[in-house]
């Protein structure tokens, strides 16, 4: 046992030493490299980009991965992910885009004449590269994957450049005028998202990003610097302008759209899979919405549970999306061409919560196409409230809270989000609340839900920020869903005392529960964005009766099966179970012939060793017959007791055995029936009584009560009343008397007693002496042990002596002392003396 | 040997009954399961009442909607006793026949091996289900008599469920307690078959279920963790939701039912070849 169990310990520390130090995988090489690039409208600025090449692990020729950095990273912030690529077999070409990293040039927003252009003399660059799989001279089989940033240089680029054979743009921007000014409530102009655009613009500086900006002292900045940072100058100027006045100059909104897949619509044909965050405010599902209308070529949507605010980003989701997508249109591109095979939507849900470790599940179900924010059906859901009056605060403060931007970015996935817990804070005066009656079933909104709504005032620009609420009507604070909201500017005419408009409200995946209501709040201000200062107050009202709430049929995921070693491995156990049970069935002696003559005890050749070896019983042979009153006697330690549990079967002999009347001693043998013993001490349940104690006991036995002679065993106890007591306050001797009389319940023929005067005073050990030799007179046959000579001499007829586990004499005691040679010091032979003689200590 | 001696009317269940139920520390573990109800109803209505109307939506806050309810929280919050008890009445079965010594006469009656254990077996793990069985149904009482008979208010979410509806949820929760337990019942019948020391055997199965919860924690175990005996302890939950998914107590039975049969072979197999010394 001992045995097992180290060699168990052993082979495992040996196992998880060989999975940490088990070489993992040959190792991706980088190679550096500084390539050269013209740019600008005439092709006459030349930037040097500064790269690492990621040669496919597998050597050979393969397809080509471009992946970009984000806004305000360099290539080294994409390290991970091109040596991840470069296993799976890509050959990955990184670069620190113009105006980022050790890159010269400046930042241009990934206009067409700059960023664009340095990419495509990328792709001239792996075109050449051996590693490249080439489709055509000059046309390497590549990909693009980037976020957000590079995101966008993913679909500029394949726009312009059909060598791109399938783009993987994340969490970017459709158009970023929109982004920057958007306006649900029309296609006017828009309200300057002032926290993200001055977040955006900052990461242009030349400060450093991220946590490293939090504990390093800044250098300090030329002037030039500290005002445009790493921006082209006319960006800057741009910028400056918006920021400024909060307001689009036509100028900023033709440079921003020309930065945007909204100026190439319909010139991407490469397949796309668009991957959008449903915690975004700052590119929104919407972005992502008019991305796959604009793509020409197959387009999957997939919203995960991630973006600009935070949420949990599910990196190795999107890591495995990535991965088969590439490996369907770059890898399988013969088998597949023109297929659109993997068109789709997916998105995050919530799951609930793990069965097992009772953490939060996401699950991906999908639909065969992407519906867009419609949905497939609409429900109309019936909001009430009347005509509420607001107020723009003077100076639009304070301001209600629905995001605070940029905190995502910066504490890696502790989003702005979740630094308000999801809270969103209204402020008094300032919003008007309509709410639906209580959800008769859950409600599951996918897309834009939209409403109607009239607002009365002086007539001019008017901004309202719309919200829809989950309320659940209990102490849990209402939930805004990921945190959006929908700025509207809407004007009211001169001529006219109102203005109506429908909100188009934001995109995202959210389920009303049951009994949860509907709340859409209409709020004159928000901290995101940029406010009117002037003060002036409004009656807003509703303009239709309803909400209309998108849903999409068919998304759902089927449940995933019981895998199979839920039902394989009870199985396998049972069936294990069976046999180890059935192999380690103790052999039983076959049904041995009742011979009636057979002497009641047999032991012939019986060994015992203990553990360590030694010998507790060796070679012990001896035969007693009927109507004898055996003796066994020995010092301690001469395995008297060690014989008598083998002849109970309750140790297994090493060799030799031991019969019975004619039947072999085997643990549970039917003969031990016949045997009654007590064997070192009694052993008693301490909480019942000494009688129910010996009538558990018998009724265990399975035989009938007349056969236990209760009252003669009672009697032999001589317990009087206390053998109603309970047996954990007996005194020694009781328990003595009282473990005797339960070995001669059912008064069986053989007779085992261990010391049985122990502990007895000497009326008792005299009363004792004569009940045994009673016991023997009937035909019966007893047996005890003993080291008190005197005992044995008085009680025995017969006796058989052992010392060190061997026999070393035996036969009648009256034979054993007449043959004794041991000086008599003139009295007769003693027993003691004989003894001392033949263990040979005297 | 005996005429009247036969092998298959040794230690009849009832007797082995009788032989443990009278023990104190049996009642002690019976009265404390079927009183921890009550001192939690006491709980509920001496300490300060949650303001609003139904609180917060954990199940501690939702404790007090309805009898159901209250037994969903009982439940879920005496796991631990629960594996104490089925340690217990496991562990302690052979482990103090030995250490009374009364083993070995039992053994020299003789009751044969195999059955004896069997006995033992099928009497313990019954006292163990009566455990974890009772407590549950008189949490409901109590709860029901405390709180009313409502219907069941789904943590988190907070919809409810009609009370007749869960009802048959609720046998299939306690069903579930059941068969987690066994491996609890298995490991302590196991060890009380290897040791002559009660408090030995109760000790190491709940120490291997204190073990296995602090293992479950460790997330880089990954997938290994779903084959830890404790993992899937908590999917009765699942049950009592709008949409019940059984397939986190299907996994949690299979696992149980594997170690149970294992552990409970490897018992019979080591004690049949035991020297019984004690």
């Amino acid at each position: 046992m001992r045995r097992v169990a180290t060699l168990v310990v052993v082979l495992a520390v040996l196992g998880l030493a060989a999975w940490l130090v088990w070489p993992s995988g040959p190792g991706v090489r980088a190679q550096e490299q500084v390539i050269p690039v013209m740019d600008g409208p005439d092709d006459d600025q030349r930037v040097e980009l500064d790269t690492t090449f990621f040669p496919p692990a597998g050597g050979g020729k393969a397809p080509a991965v471009l992946l970009a950095h984000g806004f305000g990273a360099a290539k080294e912030s994409v390290r991970d992910q091109a040596e991840r690529l470069a296993e799976e077999g890509y050959a990955v070409l990184t670069w620190s885009a113009r105006g980022f990293g050790r890159s010269t040039g400046q930042i241009a927003l990934n206009s067409p004449d700059y960023e664009v252009k340095d990419v495509k003399q990328l792709i001239d660059w792996l075109a050449k590269r051996p590693e490249v799989l080439l489709d055509a001279g000059g046309d390497p089989r590549v990909g693009i994957v980037g976020a957000s940033y590079g995101g966008a240089i993913a679909l500029m680029t394949a726009a312009h450049d059909r060598r791109v054979d399938t783009i993987v743009p994340q969490v970017t921007w459709h158009d970023l005028a929109d982004a920057l000014f958007p306006n649900a409530g029309g296609d006017g102009e828009g309200v300057f998202k002032r926290a993200w655009a001055g977040y955006f613009f900052g990461r242009g500086g030349v400060t450093q990003q991220g946590l490293r900006a939090l504990v390093e002292p800044q250098r300090p900045l030329s002037a030039e610097e500290a005002r445009c940072g790493r921006f082209l100058p006319e960006i800057c100027e741009v910028y400056q302008a918006i920021a400024a006045t909060g307001r689009p100059t036509t100028d900023a909104v033709e440079l921003l759209r020309r930065s945007s897949p909204v100026s190439v619509q319909g010139k991407i044909t490469a397949p796309t899979l668009l991957i959008q965050g449903q915690r975004d405010s700052l590119f929104t599902l919407a972005q992502a919405d008019a991305n796959a209308r604009a793509v020409a070529g197959p387009v999957k949507v997939v919203w995960f549970d991630g973006g600009h605010d935070g949420g949990n980003g599910e990196a190795d989701y999107l890591t495995d999306l990535t991965l088969g997508w590439l490996a369907d249109w770059l890898k399988d591109k013969p088998q597949v061409a023109g297929g659109r095979h993997d068109e789709g939507f997916t998105i995050t849900r919530d799951g609930g919560r793990d069965p097992g470790t009772r953490q939060r599940i996401r699950l991906h179900p999908e639909t065969a196409a992407y519906p867009g924010l419609a949905g497939t059906t609409l429900t109309q859901v019936p909001l009430t409230g009347g005509v509420q009056n607001v107020v723009n605060p003077p100076g639009g403060s304070p301001a209600s809270i629905s995001t605070l931007p940029g905190t995502g970015g910066l504490l890696g996935g502790a989003g702005g989000q979740s630094a308000l817990g999801g809270l969103s804070l209204d402020m008094p005066g300032q919003s008007a609340s309509f709410e639906s009656a209580p959800l008769a079933k859950p409600l599951q909104l996918t897309g834009s839900p939209s409403v109607s709504v009239r607002v009365t005032g002086q007539p001019g620009e008017v901004t309202l920020f719309a919200k829809l609420y989950d309320v659940s009507d209990s102490i849990q604070p209402p939930t805004l869903p990921a945190s959006l909201v929908s700025p509207v500017k809407l004007i009211i005419p001169d001529d006219q005392p109102a203005a109506q408009a429908t909100i188009t409200l934001p995109a995202v995946d959210h389920l009303f529960p049951a009994g949860h209501r509907l709340r859409l709040t209409l709020t004159t201000t928000d901290m995101g964005f940029a406010t009117p200062a002037d003060p002036a107050s409004y009656q807003v009202e509703l303009a239709g009766a309803t909400v209309s709430v998108p849903s999409v049929a068919g998304l759902a995921e089927p449940p995933p099966g019981l895998p199979w070693w839920v039902w394989a491995m009870p199985l396998a156990a049972v069936a294990l179970a069976g046999a180890l049970l059935a192999t380690g069935r103790v052999r039983r002696g076959r049904v041995e012939e009742i011979d009636p003559d057979a002497p009641p005890l047999q032991i012939s050749g019986l060994t015992k060793a203990y553990r360590n070896g030694e010998k507790a019983v060796d070679g012990l042979s001896f035969r007693v017959e009927r109507g004898q009153v055996l003796g066994l006697l020995g010092p301690n330690g001469a395995g008297k007791t060690t014989t008598m549990r083998m002849m109970m079967g309750l140790i297994h002999p090493d060799d030799g055995e031991i019969r019975i009347y004619g039947q072999r001693v085997t643990p549970g043998a039917p003969v031990l029936s016949r045997l009654g013993s007590f064997v070192e001490g009694p052993g008693f349940l301490p909480h019942l009584s000494g009688r129910d104690n010996l009538e558990l006991y018998w009724a265990a036995t399975g035989r009938p009560p007349e056969e236990a002679h209760f009252a003669e065993a009672l009697e032999i106890a001589g317990l009087g009343k206390a053998v109603e007591r309970a047996t954990r306050t007996y005194s020694q001797g009781m328990r003595q008397r009282l473990a005797i009389a339960q070995a001669m319940l059912g008064l069986p023929d053989l007779l085992v007693l261990d010391e049985p005067t122990n502990g007895l005073d000497p009326p008792q050990i005299r009363e004792m002496r004569e009940v045994l030799k009673r016991y023997a007179a009937d035909g019966r046959t007893v047996i005890v042990s003993s080291h008190l000579l005197a005992e044995v001499e008085q009680t025995c007829s017969h006796v058989v002596v052992m010392h060190r586990g061997r026999l070393v004499s035996e036969g009648p005691v009256a034979k054993l002392l007449a043959h004794s040679t041991a000086s008599t010091n003139g009295h007769g032979p003693r027993l003691e003396d004989v003894f001392l003689d033949l263990i040979g200590e005297k | 040997m005996s005429t009247t001696y036969s092998p298959g009317r040794t230690l009849p269940l009832r007797v082995e009954i009788v032989r443990q139920f009278k023990r104190r520390r049996t009642l002690v573990m019976f009265g404390l399961l079927l009183a921890l109800p009550w001192i939690l109803v006491i709980a509920f209505k001496v300490g300060p009442q949650p303001s609003g109307q139904g609180g917060g939506l954990r199940m501690s806050d939702l404790a007090t909607a309805g009898g159901l309810n209250f037994a969903a929280f009982a439940l879920s919050v005496s796991v631990f006793l629960l594996v104490v008890a089925v340690a217990l009445f496991c562990g302690d079965t052979v482990a103090s026949e030995a250490s009374w010594s009364s083993l070995r006469y039992l053994l020299a009656a003789p009751v044969p091996r195999d059955r004896l254990l069997r006995q033992k077996l099928i009497v313990a793990v019954g006292f163990a289900a009566a455990a974890v069985v009772c407590m549950p149904l008189m949490a409901m009482l109590a709860g029901t008599l405390a709180f009313g008979w409502n219907d069941i208010q789904v943590p988190g979410t907070g919809e409810t469920i009609p009370a007749f509806d869960v009802l048959p949820r609720f046998g299939l929760v306690v069903g579930y307690a059941l068969v987690s337990q066994l491996v609890t019942a298995a490991l302590a019948f196991l060890l009380s078959t290897l040791t002559d020391s009660p408090l030995g055997a109760v000790g190491g199965a709940v120490g291997l279920w204190i073990v296995c919860t602090i293992l479950q924690a460790v997330e880089a175990l990954g997938v290994v963790r779903e084959f830890l005996p404790t993992f899937w302890n908590n999917a009765w939950l699942d049950a009592i939701a709008p949409e019940p998914d059984l397939s986190g107590m299907a996994k949690g039975a299979a696992i149980s039912v594997t170690y149970a049969a294992l552990l409970i072979a490897l018992a019979f197999r080591r004690f049949r070849r035991k020297d019984v010394v004690s």
